[in-house]
């Protein structure tokens, strides 16, 4: 991947915006769709696969000598495992709101195609430092596009902003509700935003967006090219292999 | 017995794993270009699924007897991914046709997000599951929905991207913008089954 020398600083914000893991790269599509049905929520397992990530990237790299290439996807889910169940327990214990509306989620960070994705294409080959920075920046690009997500989702859905925020972090501010204000004119917020049908057309639109950016600049649309899948053989085999069974098809 | 309809009208249709909950977007977009893959893909997640499920669902009641609960996660992925490989190996050494058929898929299976949750959703209803009697086997039936809505969901999108490509789209919305889009159409047509478990009295 890492042909040309980066500094710390760039292994840090590409992950924002130019190798945005869910815009970018399309790694992570589930936990996105799933969580961003409001700000708080999305934020908040941002958050916590941030925390993940950049544990997971630092022991993998700490560790990248010493695990034999055989059996290193193995060792790579033994590890984040490890961290994930941790920030599962420091979850339930100070934030139990979070925890219960991320629900099943929160333990599914283990199959997160970002974690094991940046451990395959990234830690396992470089240092510690860069691999955290790398780690905290892809963090970083997950948590804004959730964030990006659930605005648009909760503001059309429900009809608030930031709602929730007093359960998570305390305090008296309960978010913005512009419930009442829109009943006034006679309109009510489209719940079908916060059902799964609007987030995956939210998304949509949003990647859509996205590749008008890229375009701008010369970059490719995004795909789901498994970009940092450790699967990415078996898939690239899947898809070669259905081409000629599909022209004996024809042939027949 | 209603019960058991129950699980699987949830499964399949009101709270599909898919396309209400989220579970296994990424084969879902990823291998739903052409229906034979499609079939194999989820025919492959149904068998995975049952499998670890009837081996975690035992293990679990073990962790909960030495009060380990919290390993859960840790546990239940190490379980998948070495009964994914067994599977593998045993099915291309003694079942030969199954491997050719399945075989492909299995590695892909490891870390997808839907054989886990399926897994964990089912400890986590496991209170649910014994006020009705049975436990164990409504987690199989439970897993065997979640597999079967899975499988619904890439067939017909399967069947819908199969249209797709021939149409004319927006230029920006080309690629997978539209894919989503239309999944999100799919996915509100689902939306018409919510309230069928309720309506059927199958629940109490």
């Amino acid at each position: 991947m890492a042909q040309e020398k980066k500094s710390l600083g760039q292994e840090l914000t590409k992950g924002f915006l130019k190798e945005n893991p869910v815009l970018r790269l399309v790694l992570g599509t589930c936990p996105t769709l799933a969580t961003s049905t409001s700000v708080v929520n999305g934020v908040g397992m941002g958050i916590a696969a941030t925390i993940v990530l950049i544990c997971s990237n630092v022991a993998i790299s700490a560790l990248r000598k010493v695990i034999p290439a055989k059996a290193r996807i193995p060792a790579y889910i033994v590890i984040i495992a490890s961290f994930v169940t941790m920030v599962q327990l420091l979850v339930k214990a100070f934030v139990p709101a979070l925890d219960k509306s991320l629900g099943v989620f929160l333990p599914l960070i283990v199959v997160n195609c970002i974690i094991l994705g940046r451990a395959e294409a990234f830690a396992g080959k470089n240092p510690v430092l860069a691999s955290a920075a790398d780690g905290l920046g892809m963090g970083i690009g997950f948590t804004a596009a959730l964030f990006c997500m659930g605005t648009v989702r909760e503001i059309l859905g429900a009809g608030t902003f930031l709602s929730g925020i007093d359960s998570m972090i305390g305090g008296s501010f309960t978010g913005f509700d512009f419930t009442e204000g829109l009943a006034k004119v006679g309109l009510a917020p489209m719940t079908l935003f916060i059902l799964p049908a609007g987030g995956f057309f939210v998304f949509g639109m949003l990647m859509a967006a996205a590749n008008r950016l890229a375009e701008r600049k010369g970059k490719e649309k995004a795909t789901l090219s498994c970009a940092g899948c450790p699967h990415a053989a078996t898939c690239a085999d899947l898809n070669k292999n259905c081409e000629p069974a599909e022209k004996e098809a024809q042939a027949k | 017995m209603k019960f058991f309809i129950a699980l699987l009208v949830m499964g399949i249709l009101t709270q599909n794993f898919v396309l209400a909950k989220f579970l296994g977007i990424c084969p879902f977009l990823g291998v739903s270009k052409k229906l034979n893959t499609a079939v194999g893909m989820s025919a492959a997640v149904i068998f995975v699924m049952l499998l670890a499920t009837a081996a975690t669902y035992p293990l679990n009641m073990l962790l909960e007897k030495y009060g380990l609960g919290y390993l859960q996660t840790i546990v239940f992925i190490l379980v998948i991914a070495a009964l994914v490989q067994m599977v593998e190996i045993v099915l291309k050494k003694y079942v030969k046709s199954l491997y050719q058929a399945l075989g492909i898929y299995l590695p892909l299976i490891t870390t997808n997000c839907a054989v886990l949750g399926v897994v964990i959703l089912n400890i986590d209803n496991i209170g649910i599951y014994s006020a009705q009697g049975f436990g164990f086997w409504h987690a199989m039936v439970n897993s065997f929905a979640a597999g079967a809505g899975f499988m619904l969901a890439m067939v017909l999108f399967a069947g819908v991207r199969s249209r797709l490509e021939s149409a004319d789209v927006p230029k920006a919305l080309e690629g997978l913008p539209i894919t989503l889009v239309s999944a999100s159409i799919v996915s509100m047509s689902f939306l018409g089954f919510s309230g069928l478990v309720e309506g059927l009295h199958l629940l109490g």
